[in-house]
């Protein structure tokens, strides 16, 4: 008898949609692409600031209309998942053994929220909030 | 024991008379207490003869029935009817070449799995009658996880990685080349970097992250790799430092 292993094709565009891991992998991924947005936006922010005053205060009336307002609230919401969940694998990444036992967890993806709150509590001191 | 009548939808598939698998139902009287892997022996008994698939040990420990159970890689042993709807859908582990119904072509998995180098590789070899490579229970912490994988593959049949790129060394392999570099019996990280570190090694995976999800054994595989990234990444900056290299 010869053998006549059948291939099975998998879609190059469509895979993603077949698994909710796989729709949840990819919105992680996605939000680079928004989170990247959002960087360039900061960036025309500080060219506009440099070129003087009315430059900058046309840049911020331009922040203000909703189409700004919608994306900023959807680059959030994807830079709120993007950080999440990668401060939830940390875990998996770096896992911390002390003798015999393992750290839990949670305390590792603790800490990391913890170090987001100081780094954030300190941006905002510097900005004089 | 009550039982239920479940419709199993298997993909079939013979070389010799067919040109592409196709679905074939078959009608099921299931115990409750009983798993997928009970109602496929069910089938062969009782109904097709000449359905083909592998399975050794009904207690997820040999690793061999492993398929596609209403789309998700699992041990037929493990799933139980109970957890899953009236009709299932049961097709062979997908990523992998179909050699007959149920049971696909393993040769690409081995071969990695040989590339890594997934045996002990201690700094000198010695004779079993001058005793054991010592091992304190700190340092077997360190990988016992990793040593529990039972090679059943569900990790490469749920890598879009793997999918997609059929020179990915995978998940397994990986995770079994960590499980030697961390042993502290071993000195033979650096005869398996050539594969591990490969384009094609751990910077194929994107850490989806199925791997892990699917496991039967917890070993973590998804996690395995990440760790990997980290040491030759430290690695590569530790090769620039002045002296290293010399």
């Amino acid at each position: 008898m010869s053998r006549k292993p059948y291939i099975r094709s998998v879609s190059t565009t469509s895979w993603w949609t077949v698994q909710p891991r796989y729709i949840r992998y990819m919105a992680r991924e996605v939000s680079c692409v928004l989170i990247g947005a959002y960087s360039a936006v900061v960036v025309i922010g500080l060219l506009r600031l440099a070129e003087g005053a009315a430059a900058w205060n046309a840049f911020l009336e331009c922040l203000q209309k909703p189409t700004s307002i919608a994306f900023h609230l959807l680059a959030l919401a994807f830079a709120l998942y993007h950080t999440t969940t990668w401060f939830n694998v940390t875990p998996k990444a770096m896992p911390i053994q002390l003798g015999e036992t393992q750290l839990p967890g949670g305390i590792i993806i603790g800490a990391h929220y913890a170090g987001w709150v100081v780094v954030s509590v300190v941006i905002l001191f510097l900005v004089g909030v | 024991m009550s039982e239920r009548q479940v419709e199993l939808e298997i993909l079939r598939y013979n070389p010799e008379t067919d040109d592409e698998p196709s679905f074939q139902t078959f009608q099921v009287p299931c115990p409750e207490d009983w798993v997928v892997l009970d109602a496929i022996n069910y089938v062969k008994d009782n109904l097709d003869r000449s359905l083909s698939y592998r399975w050794s040990c009904h207690m997820a420990v040999c690793g061999s029935c492993g398929m596609m159970i209403n789309g998700e890689p699992t041990l037929s042993c493990k799933s139980f009817l109970r957890d899953l709807p009236d009709k299932i859908r049961i097709e062979p582990l997908a990523n992998f070449p179909i050699e007959r119904d149920l049971v696909v072509v393993m040769d690409d998995f081995m071969n990695k799995l040989g590339s890594v180098k997934p045996y002990l590789i201690p700094s000198e070899q010695k004779a079993v009658e001058n005793g054991s490579y010592l091992q304190s229970p700190a340092q077997l912490k360190k990988f016992k996880q990793y040593t529990l994988c039972i090679n059943c593959t569900l990790c490469y049949a749920a890598c879009p990685q793997y999918a997609h790129n059929e020179g990915f060394v995978g998940p397994a392999a990986l995770a079994l080349a960590h499980r030697y570099n961390l042993d502290s019996r071993d000195v033979g990280r650096s005869a398996r970097q050539d594969v591990v570190a490969s384009n094609e090694g751990i910077w194929e995976c994107s850490f989806v992250g199925a791997c892990s999800d699917v496991c039967p054994e917890h070993v973590d595989p998804a996690g395995a790799i990440q760790q990997t990234k980290i040491a030759s990444t430290l690695d590569y900056f530790l090769d620039l430092l002045p002296g290293r290299n010399q």
